[in-house]
C-alpha cells in the first residue's frame, strides 16, 4: 500500500526487452522497405506505417496500464465470448488474403481478430484455472480447460490458419505447468515425433521399434505394474497412429502444406515453386556470416528476394544485415524476455496472474520458436509472426496488449493480499 | 519439475537455434555464394587492345569494334524464336544448338551467342534488341590489320577456351585472348585491364543500383602500345620473295638482337583470322598438313645447317689453335677417312680464306678433325666442340620473345658414347659435323644468331621482337651481352673469308654495288620417307650474311626448302633483302623479278606425284 503508482512497481527490465526489440525490428523493416532512390520519409511505405503502429502502441500501453488490473479477470468471459463473436464475423464479413479469411479490413488498414483473441483466451484460462474449486486432475476441469483452447482452436481451423491454431494448441504448457496429468504432454510430444519419424520412415520400422521399447519397458518394470492391457492400449493406438499418419498426409493436409513437409525433409525440391521461400531464406541469412552485410547493404533483402520479407521473414533481414552476431543479440533478448516473464509469473500471488504471466510467456515463446526454426529448415514453414519484430499493427498492437496485461497484473501485486 | 518444462524447452530450442545459425553462417559457404549469384550482375568493359607498331613507327596492328551477341539463358524470356533466327540470318537448328551450348556452360552466366557481328550486321540487330529479353550486346575490339604481312609474329586473338578460364581467373566466357606470336607473349600488355561493374539487382533481374556504392568496381585500362624491332617493309618485301616457296628468312641487327624480320613462308594473310569467318579460315589453315602455314619455319624448321656451318668450324679450329690464317690443306676432290671418302667439289691446295669461300669440304673436315684430335680422347674433343657451339646459343632454346621455339641440336660426346657405345668411335666416325651434315641440327634464327655473334666479332644478344612497350621497360635478358668461347682476334680471318665469297667465291654473281656483303651458302641433304622408304630429296638452299662489312647493320639467314643449292634461291633472295633494307630500294630488277616469279611448288609436288628429285647439282 505504500507505493500505488504503476510506474514505480512497472518492471522495466521488461519494458526495456520490448522497447530494443520492437525498435529493432523497425530498423530492420526499414531496410526491407525502402527504395533504392530514397528521397523522403514516406508514411504509405511499410517502414512509415510501422513508425506509425509503434508510436500508436504507446497510448495503447498507457491505457493497458491505466485499466484496473481487477477489470482483466472480472470481465475475462466478455473479453473471450467478443474474440468468438469476432471470430465468427470473418465468416461473414472477413476479407480473404491469400485464401484465409482472417482479416477485417478498414481502408487500408487491417484488423486480425486471432491476434486479440490470444491475450481473451489467456485471460479466461488464467481465470478458470485461478478458481480454488477447479484441478486439473478433474477430468471434468480438464474438459473445460481443452474447450477454452480449442474453440477459437476450431474456429481458426476454419479459415484456415493454421499458423494461429498452433500457437493456441501450445498453452497445453501452462495447463502441465498447473497441474494437468503429465502424459497428456508426452502423448502430444510422442505423437509429433511419431508424426515426423512415420514420414521419413517405412512405418513397420517405426512398430518395431515401439514394440522393442514396450519390451524393454515390460522388462524393466516392476511386477505389480505389468499390465498387459496397458501395453496392448499403447501398442495399438501407436500403431493406428502410425498407419494413419500416411492417410492423414495424403488425404487431410493441404497441398501446400505437404509441400512445406516435403520441402523440409527433401533436398529434390523445385526452388522455383515450392522450394522458393526456404530456399531464399537460408540464403538471405547464410550469406549473412559472422558480422552480416551491414544496416541496408544485404544485396537479397536488397533485391526483394525473401517474400514477405517484411513480416514472417523479417529475420531473415536480421541475419543477413547483421550476421551471426546480430542473429545471436536478438535470440539471447528474446530468451531473456521468456525467462524473465516465467520468472516474474512465478513471483505472482495470485494464481490469475501466474496462469495469465505463463500464457503470456507460452504464446511469445511459441511464436519466436515456430517463426525462427521454419526460416532455418528446422521446422516446416508455418506463418506467424515474430512478436514485436515483425511487421503489423494487429500483431504489435495485440502482443504490446498481451504483455503490457501482465506487466499492470505484476505491477499490482503489492496490492493484492 | 513441472515449473522447469517452459525454461528447459526455451533453452533446449534456443540452443538448437543458434547452432543452426552457426552453422548456416559461419560454416557453410554455399549460402554466400548463392546469394551473389542471385543478386549481383557483373557487367564487364573491354578496353582497346594496345596497337603494334612496326621499328619504325608505322602503324601495324589497330582495332576495330566488333559485336558479339550474348545470351543469358535464364533471362530469356518470350522469345519470337523465328523472328529472332530471321534477323540474325541462323535457322533454327542452329540456334537450339547454340542455346544448348549456351546452357550447358551455365544458365546464370552470359556466354557469347553469336560471335563478332560486324557494324552493318549490328545495326540491324541494335534496333530490335529490346524485343528479346535474355539477350544483349557486349562490344569488343578486333584487330584491323594495316599491313598484308607478319601475320605469323602478330599470332591472333581468340575466344578463350574453358581450359584457359580455369588457368587463369581473369578470363571470362567469351573473353579474347592473344594466340602465337606477340599477341600471346605480350597478351598482359596488350589487352589492358578490362573495368567491371557490380550491379545490384532484385528478384525480376532488373537493376536496382550499383551494388555498395560500387565500391568494388573498376575501370577499364586501355591496353599499352607495343613497337616492335621488326621493319614492316623488309618483312613484307620478304614473304614476297618466299611467295610459291617454303622456307624462312630471319634478319637480325647484330649490334642489338633486334629482330629485323621474322618470314615463314608460306604465310597468310593476318586479317583471315578475324571476325565471323576466324573459325573456319583457322581450321583450313591448320589441316593443311602439306604446306603447314601456321608453322612457323623461322623459328620451329630445325635443318641440317650445312656449309654455313664451317665459319664454326674454323673458328672453333683457330680458337683451339688447330689451325692458323696460314694453314693449308690439299683436296683431291674430297677427304678420305679409313675406307670411306667425303666428295668435294673442288681440288688443289686450300688456305682458310680460300676454303671458306670456295667452301671446299675437305679443309673443313681436316679441321675438324685436328679438333677433336687435339684431346687425348674423341669424347673430350667432342665435348669442347661442343662447349663452343653452345656458347652462340645453339642446342637450346634462345630466349626470344615468341612463343613458339626449338632447341635444334648440338651432339655431345654422350650422345656417339649411345650411338656407337663408348669407345666405338674416333673422330673420322662424325667427320659430316665438320661441314653441317651430322647430327647438327640448328633453326633459321638460330644460323641468324650464330652470324650477327661473326659479325659482332664475338658476342650477341637474345635476338628480340620487343622494342618499346608504353608506360613499361622491356625485359633486361634483351640488353644483356652474350660472349661467345671464340676470342676476337680469330673473327677477322673468317670474316675476310665471307666478304671473298661475294668477291670471288660461291656468291660472286650476287654481289650489291657499294654494299660490302660477308656471307656464306649452303647446300644440305635431305630425307624424307615415302611409303615407307628413305628418299633424298632436292637439296635446300641456305644462305647467311651479313652487310656492310664493317659495322654490320644487318645478319640474315634464310633457308629455302628443296631450293637446289644456296646460290641458286637463298643467295638471291639474302641479297636482295639486304639491299632493301640498307638502300630502301632495289637496283637489281632482273633478279628480283626472277626470284618473285620462281616458284617451287613442282617441286613440292614430287614428294606426291613421284617425279624424281635432283640431288647435288
Amino acid at each position: 500500500m505504500k507505493n500505488q503508482s504503476v510506474t514505480s512497481n512497472l518492471d522495466w527490465i521488461t519494458v526495456l526487452l520490448y522497447f530494443i526489440l520492437v525498435i529493432m525490428g523497425w530498423v530492420n523493416i526499414f531496410s526491407t522497405s525502402i527504395p533504392v532512390e530514397f528521397t523522403e520519409f514516406d508514411y504509405s511505405d511499410f517502414y512509415g506505417k510501422q513508425l506509425l503502429f509503434i508510436i500508436l502502441s504507446i497510448p495503447i500501453i498507457i491505457v493497458v496500464l491505466t485499466i484496473d488490473a481487477k477489470v482483466y479477470e472480472k470481465f475475462s468471459f466478455v473479453f473471450y465470448i467478443v474474440g468468438i463473436i469476432l471470430l465468427l464475423g470473418l465468416f461473414v464479413f472477413g476479407k480473404t488474403v491469400k485464401g484465409q479469411t482472417n482479416w477485417y479490413g478498414f481502408g487500408s488498414f487491417g484488423l486480425q481478430p486471432s491476434e486479440f483473441v490470444k491475450t481473451a483466451t489467456s485471460l479466461l484460462l488464467a481465470k478458470f484455472l485461478s478458481d480454488s474449486q477447479v484441478f486439473l486432475k478433474n477430468t471434468q476441469h480438464q474438459l473445460i480447460a481443452f474447450g477454452i483452447i480449442l474453440l477459437p482452436v476450431f474456429l481458426i481451423l476454419m479459415q484456415p490458419d493454421a499458423g494461429s491454431a498452433m500457437i493456441f494448441l501450445s498453452l497445453i504448457l501452462v495447463l502441465n505447468r498447473e497441474g494437468l496429468p503429465e502424459w497428456y504432454l508426452w502423448t502430444g510430444f510422442i505423437a509429433i515425433i511419431l508424426f515426423f519419424t512415420a514420414l521419413l520412415i517405412q512405418p513397420m520400422y517405426i512398430l518395431i521399434g515401439i514394440v522393442l521399447i514396450m519390451i524393454f519397458h515390460y522388462l524393466r518394470a516392476r511386477r505389480v505394474d505389468r499390465n498387459p492391457l496397458a501395453y496392448l492400449i499403447v501398442f495399438v493406438a501407436a500403431t493406428s497412429f502410425v498407419l494413419s499418419v500416411g492417410f492423414v498426409f495424403d488425404n487431410v493436409l493441404e497441398p501446400h502444406q505437404k509441400d512445406r513437409i516435403n520441402v523440409l525433409f527433401s533436398d529434390d525440391v523445385d526452388l522455383k515453386n515450392e522450394g522458393y521461400n526456404l530456399n531464399q531464406s537460408m540464403i538471405a541469412i547464410g550469406s549473412g556470416g559472422l558480422i552480416g552485410k551491414g544496416f541496408m547493404e544485404g544485396t537479397q533483402t536488397k533485391g526483394g528476394f525473401v517474400p514477405e520479407q517484411h513480416s514472417d521473414y523479417i529475420f531473415t533481414t536480421v541475419g543477413e544485415e547483421w550476421g551471426f552476431v546480430g542473429s545471436t543479440v536478438v535470440i539471447l533478448l528474446f530468451v531473456m524476455l521468456f525467462l524473465r516473464i516465467i520468472y516474474l509469473a512465478e513471483q505472482q500471488k495470485t494464481k490469475f496472474s501466474r496462469v495469465y504471466g505463463y500464457c503470456v510467456a507460452t504464446i511469445l515463446f511459441t511464436h519466436y520458436c515456430v517463426n525462427i526454426t521454419m526460416l532455418i529448415k528446422l521446422f516446416p514453414t508455418i506463418g506467424v509472426p515474430l512478436p514485436f519484430i515483425s511487421y503489423g499493427g494487429s500483431s504489435l498492437w495485440s502482443f504490446t496488449i498481451l504483455l503490457f496485461i501482465f506487466l499492470k497484473l505484476d505491477a499490482n501485486k503489492v496490492n493484492e493480499w | 519439475m513441472r515449473k522447469a518444462i517452459l525454461p528447459s524447452l526455451i533453452i533446449f530450442v534456443t540452443v538448437a537455434i543458434l547452432v543452426r545459425l552457426f552453422y548456416l553462417q559461419i560454416i557453410d559457404d554455399e549460402y554466400k555464394l548463392k546469394s551473389e549469384n542471385n543478386a549481383i550482375k557483373i557487367v564487364y568493359e573491354y578496353p582497346e587492345r594496345g596497337y603494334i607498331y612496326d621499328r619504325k613507327g608505322k602503324l601495324m596492328v589497330a582495332n576495330q569494334p566488333s559485336y558479339d551477341i550474348m545470351v543469358v539463358p535464364r533471362e530469356i524470356k518470350n522469345l519470337d524464336t523465328l523472328k529472332f533466327c530471321e534477323l540474325v540470318d541462323i535457322t533454327k537448328e542452329e540456334f537450339d544448338k547454340k542455346i544448348k551450348k549456351a546452357i550447358v556452360y551455365s544458365p546464370r552466366l552470359p556466354s557469347v551467342f553469336l560471335p563478332q557481328l560486324n557494324k552493318k550486321e549490328y545495326a540491324v540487330f541494335q534496333e530490335k534488341i529490346r524485343k528479346f529479353e535474355g539477350f544483349y550486346i557486349q562490344k569488343r575490339s578486333l584487330r584491323d590489320y594495316q599491313v598484308n604481312a607478319g601475320a605469323n609474329v602478330f599470332g591472333f586473338i581468340t575466344q578463350v577456351n574453358p581450359a584457359m578460364i580455369e588457368k587463369n581467373p581473369y578470363y571470362k566466357s567469351g573473353d579474347l585472348i592473344g594466340r602465337q606470336g606477340v599477341e600471346e607473349q605480350y597478351e598482359e600488355f596488350l589487352r589492358g585491364k578490362k573495368g567491371v561493374k557490380y550491379i545490384q539487382r532484385d528478384k525480376f533481374n532488373r537493376d536496382i543500383g550499383p551494388y555498395k556504392e560500387g565500391i568494388f568496381d573498376t575501370i577499364s585500362k586501355q591496353g599499352d602500345d607495343i613497337t616492335l624491332t621488326l621493319d614492316i617493309d623488309i618483312q613484307k618485301y620478304g614473304e614476297e620473295l618466299m611467295q610459291n616457296k617454303r622456307g624462312g628468312i630471319v634478319a637480325i641487327e647484330p649490334s642489338t638482337g633486334e629482330i629485323l624480320a621474322l618470314i615463314s613462308a608460306p604465310t597468310y594473310d593476318p586479317a583471315l583470322l578475324v571476325g565471323r569467318q576466324r573459325s573456319k579460315n583457322y581450321t583450313a589453315l591448320y589441316n593443311d598438313s602439306i604446306a603447314k602455314p601456321l608453322y612457323d619455319r623461322g623459328l620451329l624448321a630445325e635443318y641440317p645447317p650445312g656449309s654455313p656451318f664451317k665459319i664454326l668450324t674454323a673458328l672453333i679450329g683457330l680458337q683451339e689453335e688447330v689451325i692458323d690464317e696460314q694453314t693449308t690443306f690439299f683436296c683431291r676432290r674430297g677427304f678420305s677417312y679409313g675406307n670411306r671418302f667425303m666428295k668435294c667439289h673442288d681440288s688443289g691446295g686450300f688456305s682458310l680464306n680460300a676454303g671458306i669461300y670456295s667452301s671446299c669440304n675437305t679443309y673443313f673436315a681436316n679441321t675438324y678433325k685436328k679438333i677433336i684430335e687435339k684431346y687425348p680422347k674423341p669424347a673430350y674433343g667432342v665435348d669442347a666442340w661442343s662447349n663452343h657451339l653452345k656458347s652462340f646459343g645453339l642446342g637450346n632454346f634462345m630466349g626470344y620473345d615468341l612463343p613458339p621455339g626449338r632447341r635444334g641440336n648440338v651432339p655431345t660426346s654422350k650422345l656417339y658414347d649411345k650411338y656407337y657405345s663408348a669407345g666405338g668411335w674416333k673422330s673420322t666416325t662424325i667427320i659430316s659435323n665438320s661441314i653441317g651434315q651430322g647430327e647438327v641440327l640448328m633453326t633459321p634464327i638460330q644460323l641468324c644468331n650464330v652470324m650477327c655473334a661473326v659479325a659482332n666479332q664475338g658476342y650477341y644478344y637474345t635476338p628480340h621482337v620487343i622494342k618499346k612497350i608504353k608506360n613499361h621497360t622491356i625485359d633486361k635478358k634483351f640488353t644483356t651481352k652474350h660472349q661467345t668461347t671464340i676470342d676476337k682476334q680469330y673473327f677477322p680471318p673468317v670474316i675476310q673469308g665471307l666478304f671473298d665469297v661475294y668477291n670471288k667465291g660461291t656468291a660472286s654473281r650476287l654481289q650489291v654495288e657499294g654494299i660490302e656483303i660477308c656471307g656464306k651458302t649452303g647446300t644440305a641433304e635431305n630425307f624424307t620417307k615415302i611409303n615407307g622408304q628413305r628418299v633424298q630429296l632436292t637439296d635446300h638452299s641456305i644462305f647467311v650474311a651479313f652487310a656492310p662489312k664493317d659495322n654490320p647493320k644487318i645478319a640474315i639467314a634464310v633457308f629455302v626448302e628443296n631450293g637446289y643449292w644456296g646460290a641458286r634461291i637463298a643467295g638471291p633472295i639474302a641479297s636482295l633483302m639486304i639491299e632493301k633494307y640498307l638502300k630502301g630500294k632495289i637496283t637489281r630488277t632482273d633478279l628480283e623479278k626472277k626470284i618473285l616469279n620462281s616458284s617451287l611448288e613442282s617441286e613440292y609436288a614430287k614428294v606426291l606425284s613421284g617425279e624424281p628429285f635432283r640431288i647435288n647439282l
